[in-house]
């Protein structure tokens, strides 16, 4: 459980973080989404106790992070993966950490071995790491103390295809298992892929937040039928406002549950039935446009 | 890559784990001084220093003169003037590799961090004063074998000297790295300041008696002695306090409240 509540960080007069709140609970995995320099890794830091806040506050597990006695068994970090020394191998990095939280020493092997780091990577200093091994390595570095909540700042970025799939997958199964998921990205599919909830910041504030399947139904439902004309009368039956695409498609106003049972109703044979097209890079782009061009760094 | 998928039990109920305590936070620190390359070619040329002036007594000390208290003392120096830059880099390389993100995670009560590095940095000033010990033993054992005096006699007072002069030097490193968290301005600031001290006392008269209270290469020079008077440790917890404890304090408050990026 990770609450956030009425943080805000200012830069001199530049407020990269204003007045953000959000809730993550267990079970669940948390999209945090925005352009660069939204305010997500301020956001992030804050919450880790790392970056002081001008004000408001939050609380990972009921507590401040910072009067946790032993963080790394509650929460699992991983906000840079190129934060680490680049001449310490990956096994090295590990040790230390397990030694710091006091975790059995065979736990190093098995992060190592989850992550898809082995033996000959493991023993390699950091500094010829690529990023998607980087990645990794901190995703077994969260992993360390066997945390019920992980935050993790764009820990896609430098995985290839097949990563981002396992990532998926293991995120997935943590947050099946009760765990709670934080995950900031501005890859949209990523997210898109495997949140439950959504939030999304731009210029500092928060813009929209809630459970992903209703963030999406506002965008509407795109269907496509063996034959439009039916589906078309279909519609106007069911009185689904309806608008024709380009390609045959129906970009309709309504959630996919409500059209699909319309187009059972009339015994129609559909060949495509999702949230509509670009789901949630639409509503991501209108949500923060104009706010990304106010890139702040850091 | 893709088959193990399977992470923890986020569920399993737990008690909640107690905080590392300061002996396991300075074993990790002592560890970090020596799990990377950098950091055992620093320790390797403290240990290659020590041996190295050893051996140059034994060939320029006179005969008579070549005893375990001679090869002893003047090893004591070169070693002193590295472990500042092992001080330094215990705490800047936190800062310049980014690792305080993941250590400040772990230990969110970072003047434990800090205290844990002090801890370290002194059991290794202590470690190099053995080191120093044993370089003078085989120097001597050497000198015995080539004809030179070889004798033990030692004043025992010099080894408590000794601790103190090198974990002064190491943790004046350690304060400096505090105080400026940058590797190249540390290590630079530091072993200029004597320079700048003798060249000032040079020129300008009226600095000459405060130097004698204030610069450290000129107070710390008694502890390679046996002999060190009430007015010597005087001069010489004034001018560590101004150039330990200062600038200690002060980088305690500044790392305590940086933001870590």
């Amino acid at each position: 459980m990770i609450e956030v509540d009425h943080l805000t960080k200012r830069y001199g007069p530049q407020a990269a973080v204003n007045d953000v709140s959000f809730r993550c609970e267990p079970g669940t995995v948390t999209g945090f989404l925005g352009p660069n320099g939204a305010g997500k890794s301020t956001t992030m830091r804050m919450i880790c106790g790392l970056t002081p806040p001008t004000s408001g506050g939050a609380t990972v597990a009921g507590v401040p992070y910072r009067r946790l006695s032993n963080p790394g068994r509650e929460v699992g970090v991983l906000l840079d993966a190129s934060a680490q020394h680049a001449g310490r191998t990956g096994r090295e990095a590990l040790t230390l950490a397990a030694r710091t939280m006091g975790v059995d020493r065979r736990q190093v092997a098995a992060k190592l071995d989850l992550v898809g780091l082995n033996e000959a990577a493991a023993k390699r200093r950091v500094g010829a790491y690529s990023l998607g091994m980087r990645q990794r390595l901190g995703l077994a570095l969260a992993l360390l103390g066997d945390p019920r909540v992980l935050i993790l700042d764009e820990p896609a970025n430098g995985l290839d295809p097949e990563g981002i799939f396992w990532m998926r997958g293991l995120l997935r199964d943590f947050a099946d298992r009760g765990g709670t998921v934080l995950l900031s990205s501005h890859l949209l599919r990523e997210v898109e892929a495997v949140a439950d909830r959504l939030v999304v910041i731009g210029g500092g504030r928060v813009v929209a937040a809630g459970d992903k399947d209703e963030l999406l139904a506002g965008a509407g439902t795109l269907v496509r039928a063996r034959d439009p004309h039916a589906l078309r009368s279909t519609l106007d039956r069911a009185a689904l406002p309806a608008t024709a695409g380009t390609d045959g498609g129906f970009l309709v106003h309504a959630e996919p549950g409500a059209v699909g049972q319309a187009a059972a109703d009339a015994g129609l044979v559909l060949t495509e039935l999702r949230p509509a097209g670009a789901g949630l890079e639409q509503l991501f782009l209108t949500l923060t446009a104009g706010t990304s061009t106010k890139e702040t760094v850091q | 890559m893709t088959t193990a998928t399977t992470a923890p039990a986020p569920t399993v109920h737990r008690p909640a784990t107690s905080g590392p305590s300061l002996a396991r936070l300075t074993e990790v620190e002592l560890r970090k001084l020596t799990d990377t390359r950098a950091g055992r070619w620093l320790l390797g040329v403290i240990g290659l220093v020590a041996a190295a002036i050893v051996t140059v007594q034994l060939f320029v000390l006179d005969d008579p003169e070549q005893t375990f208290q001679a090869f002893f003392i003047p090893s004591l120096f070169p070693v002193g003037l590295l472990l500042p830059v092992l001080g330094i880099l215990s705490i800047t390389a936190e800062w310049s590799q980014r690792t305080a993100l993941t250590t400040f995670a772990l230990v969110p009560r970072r003047g434990r961090v800090v205290v844990a590095k002090l801890a370290a940095l002194v059991l290794a000033a202590l470690a190099s004063v053995l080191a120093s010990l044993a370089v003078a033993a085989v120097g001597t054992l050497v000198a015995n074998a080539t004809g030179g005096a070889g004798t033990w006699a030692f004043d025992w007072q010099l080894l408590p000297h000794a601790a103190v002069f090198q974990v002064a030097n190491a943790l004046m490193g350690a304060a400096f790295g505090l105080l400026l968290l940058n590797t190249p301005l540390a290590v630079v600031s530091y072993l200029l300041l004597p320079t700048v001290w003798s060249v000032l006392a040079a020129m300008v008269t009226a600095l000459r008696r405060p130097a004698e209270w204030l610069d450290t290469a000129v107070t710390l020079e008694p502890l390679l002695g046996a002999e060190v008077t009430a007015g010597q440790w005087g001069r010489l917890a004034v001018s560590l306090l101004v150039w330990l404890a200062l600038p200690l304090a002060a980088g305690l408050v500044r790392v305590m409240r940086r933001e870590v990026s």
